[in-house]
């Protein structure tokens, strides 16, 4: 049913909402209640001043009863819709049920929008658990150390002689335990702190360096315009960091420091303008290498162009720069999903890659990603060079060809039958 | 003549409860720390039962146990091991390496003797 039909539900939705009577409603408009009848029931068009005095009479804005729902209202409900395709919702009266039941179709659109969020929230939790060593090892500890205390105290309450020096020895082990489940404790808590907070004072180092660039928006404007030292700015962006944060902060500002040196802005977006967010053009064009234009566009301001997602990992595919996208997700610890061109690049260096992606669980969006490996540092007479990917993910555009389906890691993927898997996925099972 | 156990395990309190008890239960108790050189252990001590901890330094026990069981001597020796992990596939896994028998972190010292007692029940 077309939307501008149904301005009849809308005036009977916010009459019954104000608590009037039709007939009511009718006499003020000086109308009929049938005639008013026929209009709630979508059988009568409406407009004109009797649109105006009915408005008026309801205390709304004309245009809310002639436009019904927002668009992103409606587009909420679809979403909803889109993800539980077997739960029969009539998805052709998906504008009567927003002009009808406001509050409700508002109430199921964030209800949907609330499940993402945690959904979200549950593949990071999850991933951590998973991949996480430091909080594995944390609860290693803490098992074993409950353990030995455990025991210990057992041995101590069973009935029966000890020996004085074995009483002794188990005394001790049990202060020294309980004084390193305490320690082991206030650790993991500070730890488990700090992922909540984004405070870096007890996380892995990468993990601090990559909420220091998301907290930064991924853009330094001082670097920019070359006014900033890039040990220095690492220095106050990490003061609360740890030393090797730090340090690895500095080296991504350095580079930072030195991309928009080779490549400023201007020139960026000039190109930009021409060729579209395509780095492998913008590269040949500039006269530098892609990686370095993927670089560049990653930390382009989001009032120039849509937000572009950047991955990079070192030669064992260990991540080292994640700048994941709102419906782009990358992992938060070990590696990432298998199928992305990102690594397919490591096995073809200075090769351009482009694919179309899509992730999947969630109504998510397309994406394209751009993928190159290419030298990390000088390249050495007689050695292997180290190869280094880049990843650029980029918002496909509308009428996109078929997109590859790709998952976040496989912990939490729920394409079972996948020749990349490592690993089972909770989702899967 | 008393039988002997080798406990595998870096935990060194661990080590000293779990010897005490099964000192008292009259077996003889070898101790060893380190996963690099487990297996050489177990081949150069031929203990009657294994205690085999997952997380250790150096080697993982379920690779210990693997190796351990690929060799016609150590197919059918008893091998209780220990973990922190108490999920199902890492009973699986431990499972598919050949273990005798496996057992969660936080144990209790009787559920530990009985389990050493099945694993090499007195003839």
């Amino acid at each position: 049913m077309a939307r501008d039909t149904l301005t009849g539900s809308r005036i009977r939705e916010r009459r019954i909402m104000a608590g009037m009577k039709q007939a009511e409603l009718a006499r003020k408009a000086s109308i009929s209640a049938s005639y008013l009848n026929l209009i709630e029931h979508n059988r009568r068009r409406i407009g004109g001043k009797l649109l105006l005095d009915i408005a008026q009479i309801l205390d709304v804005e004309p245009a809310i009863l002639t436009e019904g729902a927002e668009a992103t209202l409606i587009a909420g409900l679809r979403e909803a819709a889109a993800h539980a395709r077997d739960s029969g919702a009539e998805i052709e009266r998906i504008d009567e049920f927003a002009g009808r039941f406001p509050g409700w179709a508002d109430l199921l659109a964030e209800s949907h929008r609330r499940i993402g969020a945690l959904e979200r929230m549950v593949e990071t939790l999850s991933d951590r658990l998973t991949h996480d060593p430091h909080l594995a090892e944390a609860l290693h500890e803490m098992l074993s150390t409950v353990t030995a205390i455990k025991s210990s105290a057992a041995i101590l309450a069973e009935p029966g002689e000890i020996p004085p020096d074995w009483q002794r020895r188990f005394h001790r082990n049990i202060h020294e335990d309980s004084a390193r489940l305490a320690e082991t404790s206030r650790m993991l808590v500070g730890y488990l702190d700090a992922a909540e907070d984004a405070s870096a004072e007890t996380a892995a180092p990468q993990e601090e360096v990559d909420a220091i660039l998301a907290s930064a928006g991924y853009r330094f404007a001082a670097l920019e315009s070359g006014t900033a030292d890039p040990a220095a700015l690492a220095r106050a962006l990490g003061a609360e960091a740890s030393g090797t944060a730090r340090e690895m902060l500095s080296a991504v500002l350095g580079r930072y420091a030195e991309d928009a040196r080779r490549v400023p802005m201007p020139a960026l977006q000039e190109a930009l303008a021409e060729t579209g967010p395509e780095p492998f053009v913008i590269a040949e064009r500039l006269g530098t290498d892609a990686a370095q234009i993927m670089r560049r566009l990653a930390a382009l301001p989001a009032e120039v162009a849509p937000p572009m997602g950047l991955a990079i990992c070192d030669g064992a595919g260990a991540l080292t720069y994640r700048k994941p996208l709102p419906d782009f997700a990358l992992p938060r610890f070990g590696a990432g999903c298998p199928l992305w061109p990102l690594y397919h690049a490591l096995t073809r260096p200075m090769m351009p890659l482009s694919a179309p992606l899509a992730q999947p669980g969630r109504e998510r969006g397309r994406f394209v990603a751009h993928a190159v490996a290419v030298p990390r540092g000088p390249l050495v007479p007689g050695a292997p060079p180290l190869f280094e990917a880049h990843m650029l993910i980029v918002p496909a555009a509308p009428g996109a060809a078929e997109s590859l389906p790709v998952g976040v890691t496989c912990r939490i993927c729920p394409r079972e039958r996948c020749a990349g898997r490592r690993e089972p996925s909770i989702i899967a099972r | 003549m008393t039988r002997e156990i080798l406990l595998i395990e870096d935990e060194r309190n661990i080590i000293e409860a779990i010897s005490f008890i099964l000192s008292r239960d009259g077996w003889t108790v070898r101790t060893h720390s380190n996963g690099t050189d487990a297996a050489e252990k177990v081949r150069s001590l031929r203990p009657d039962v294994v205690i085999l901890d997952v997380m250790l330094p150096g080697r993982s026990g379920y690779d210990i146990l693997r190796e351990l069981r690929g060799e016609p001597a150590f197919a059918d020796l008893p091998i209780l091991m220990l973990t922190a992990r108490g999920q199902a596939r890492d009973r699986e896994m431990a499972e598919s390496a050949g273990v005798s028998a496996y057992m969660t972190k936080p144990f209790s010292n009787s559920e530990m003797l009985d389990a050493v007692r099945a694993l090499a029940p007195v003839p």
